[in-house]
């Protein structure tokens, strides 16, 4: 199994689990308006990735970067324009019915929405019941019920058996997401993708929820992608992080050095527009700049860099040719023709670890 | 706690003494109920809070603390089962009486009057409030005809330029909400909130539904516009690591009792009530040292069911028997400048500060926390 050129830095040392669930050179066109005068939207553009067991892997990016179709395309809800899906080394095809139940039992989402993704007229009890009663068909009778406290239990709903018969609109969004959590684990995934669990929940439940997740993923031994625009907590919950921007990934790396040293002026743009509460005393908008950049929309670039309109390192190249993912040292890499400009210590540091051979 | 006394908490004028001024908006013991078979719930209980003029309120809590409920109240939009049991609203605008007018007495002629000209609301889903089928232009020119006498030249003057003071481009007063972004909605908002010079402008989770860097623009324009227009903002959030960056002073909301409220500094610095400091061991931070995140276990208090004395009791990890008759009265926090008060009277600022002492001895070893 060869890694595709674009996966030109080594998957993080943390992530040494089973890969399960690998993506190569993903693409995804939507095709816009009928008949000649239709155009299409590549929104998603040579994504490749890896899940592995007992890792966690974050996609950040804003809205309309694609992160949410990745997730469909890997989840088989959505076929891939071009590129690969493949679970434990097969190419994954929806053809076989009987396959494709495998893989979604294999492969589960939670959802952003916790108050949509759980339908108001039933108990909590039938979203789970329905669950095991597909995908473990050699449980029967008592044991279903008994299999049902269990989950809950494991997203710690208790009393189990009074959250059962509870409606969707008695639960708080947190427990609600909880109950999403359930109901992906009955069918006993190995891949968990969660699409923005906690950006809808308050910000002092979210903690909560991904500790929940968390100790799922060490537990089962889960490969988690964990979809987000908070960049702040792929910092705290995943070993790598992947940077998307328009559709393509512009920078990955280990979760912490990734968030400390950024490399792609994307990457720096968005960590700057967290919140800061150490920069207190500066002047309100002083402390709320960006530094100065056009403000504009996703770009709709066919040719050169799709961040070049809002990047303040942009020069002609960057306008006229797609930049590709260059590795930067061991783990990391970044797609940028002026890295030397953007990330210059990054640069010399790899330089200098690669010219030195490592002591044996 | 026999020596701090109780203060008014809610009155700027006791609180920061750089600012001198009757507050313009000030909110005086209110308290809001939700009228159900089984008598009043409250949600809303003995609340004092005070703007200054030209002062950025923060005012924080989860979902059902209150705090949506708290700011409608205040201008009296309310909808049944919700009513206000008691306390007063007062304005201060430069344009009505020196003296105030009290908005519960408020007729509703007066109160149309009242609302948008001199007290603006910008709501959290912009996808909502604005109206799917009219033009930008339609629908910024109904504030202005329904509260502003304006000729036709005057009037399209006065679009332009409110479209130029957020940033929209001027040929966009043509479109309708489906082909603006979420963030220019925003903005649309915005400017439909300023449109009339209101002194008081109350902003819902104005930024809730955006993406960080949107977000980060939107808070930016609306600081600049504040410093530039001089209005009073109540920013309405759930979100503490945001109002540490914009708000003057933060009031913190539990269970529809403020439990703490001071300046920024000092909500972040010398955090005095244990739910604050909760709130704000809860976000992740992107730069230092990595720290323990805490978060909050349990859930907010069902307003049904509200434990005795303080409503966070059930929650805290500093919890005594005593803390079931805590009266929820605002007293000075020991050792803080004036104008910084908690709900708590047994956990001190040194107490709180465990989660700042270890961050900052992990960056003085130069290692992270294990």
């Amino acid at each position: 199994m060869t890694a595709p050129e674009t996966m030109a830095s080594t998957p993080v040392a943390a992530s040494l689990g089973a890969l399960v669930l690998e993506a190569r050179g993903l693409c995804k066109d939507y095709r816009i308006g009928r008949g000649p005068g239709s155009s299409t939207v590549s929104a998603v553009r040579d994504v490749s990735l890896q899940l592995r067991r007992g890792s966690v892997v974050a996609l950040v990016g804003e809205s309309g970067s694609g992160k949410s179709t990745v997730a469909k395309l890997l989840a088989g809800q959505e076929w891939p324009t071009a590129g690969q899906i493949l679970l434990d080394g097969e190419p994954v095809r929806p053809s076989s019915r009987h396959a494709f139940r495998a893989f979604k039992s294999d492969v589960q989402m939670v959802f952003q929405d916790p108050f949509a993704s759980l339908n108001p007229t039933h108990r909590v009890r039938y979203p789970l019941e329905r669950a095991v009663r597909l995908h473990q068909r050699e449980l029967k009778g008592a044991a279903i019920g008994a299999e049902l406290v269990r989950l809950l239990e494991e997203v710690r709903m208790i009393p189990a058996e009074q959250f059962l018969m509870r409606y969707p609109h008695e639960l708080s969004g947190g427990q609600r997401q909880r109950i999403s959590i359930a109901r992906a684990l009955a069918v006993k995934p190995r891949v968990l993708l969660a699409d923005e669990p906690v950006s809808m929940l308050d910000v002092s439940i979210r903690l909560e929820v991904l500790d929940v997740i968390d100790q799922l993923r060490a537990r089962f031994d889960l490969a988690v992608l964990y979809i987000t625009h908070d960049i702040a907590s792929a910092r705290y919950f995943a070993n790598e992080t992947l940077v998307m921007y328009a559709g393509e990934i512009v920078e990955r790396g280990p979760s912490e050095d990734l968030t400390q040293n950024p490399a792609h002026p994307y990457t720096q743009l968005l960590l700057a527009a967290a919140p800061d509460p150490d920069r207190l005393g500066a002047p309100v908008d002083e402390r709320l700049k960006l530094g100065g950049r056009p403000v504009a929309g996703t770009s709709a670039r066919t040719a050169g860099c799709r961040f070049s309109d809002r990047c303040p390192l942009a020069e002609d190249r960057c306008r006229a040719e797609s930049p590709p993912l260059r590795a930067i040292g061991e783990q990391r890499a970044a797609a940028c023709w002026r890295l030397e400009v953007a990330a210059p210590g990054l640069l010399a540091d790899a330089g200098a670890e690669r010219s030195t051979p490592m002591p044996r | 706690m026999s020596g701090a006394k109780p203060i008014t908490a809610g009155t700027p004028a006791a609180s920061l003494d750089a600012r001198p001024q009757l507050p313009v908006l000030d909110i005086r013991d209110l308290s809001i109920a939700f009228a159900g078979e089984h008598g009043n719930v409250g949600v809303v209980r003995h609340v004092d809070l005070g703007l200054a003029p030209g002062e950025v309120v923060g005012l924080a809590g989860e979902s059902g603390s209150g705090k949506s409920t708290l700011a409608l109240g205040a201008c009296r939009l309310l909808r049944p089962p919700a009513v206000i049991t008691g306390g007063s609203v007062i304005y201060r605008g430069r344009r009505v009486s020196a003296s105030g007018v009290e908005i519960l007495d408020l007729s509703g002629r007066q109160l149309r009057e009242l609302r948008w000209r001199e007290i603006a609301i910008v709501f959290q889903s912009a996808m909502n409030a604005l109206n799917p089928v009219l033009r930008i232009s339609d629908q910024l020119g109904d504030v202005l005809d329904a509260h502003l006498d304006l000729g036709r030249e005057e009037k399209r003057e006065r679009l332009m330029s409110l479209l130029d003071l957020v940033g929209i481009p001027r040929q966009r007063l043509r479109s309708y909400p489906h082909e603006l972004s979420g963030g220019m909605r925003q903005r649309v908002m915005i400017a439909m909130a300023l449109s009339t010079e209101p002194e008081v402008v109350i902003m819902d989770e104005p930024t809730t539904a955006l993406d960080v860097v949107v977000q980060r623009e939107i808070l930016a324009e609306i600081a600049a516009l504040q410093k530039q227009l001089k209005f009073a903002v109540l920013f309405i959030t759930h979100d503490l690591s945001l109002l540490l960056e914009i708000a003057d002073r933060i009031a913190i909301l539990y269970g529809g009792r403020l439990v703490e409220l001071g300046s920024a500094e000092q909500i972040h610095h010398q955090t005095a009530h244990p739910y604050t400091r909760g709130l704000l061991d809860s976000f992740p931070s992107v730069r230092g040292p990595r720290r323990e995140l805490a978060g909050i276990s349990g859930s907010p208090p069902d307003p049904r069911d509200m434990p005795p004395g303080c409503p966070f009791e059930p929650r805290c990890r500093f919890a005594t028997e005593n803390c079931q008759a805590v009266d929820m009265r605002l007293l000075a926090v020991p050792g803080s400048a004036a104008g910084h008060v908690t709900a708590c009277p047994y956990v001190k600022p040194d107490m709180l500060a465990t989660a700042d002492a270890s961050r900052a001895a992990a960056a003085s070893n130069g290692g992270r926390p294990a």
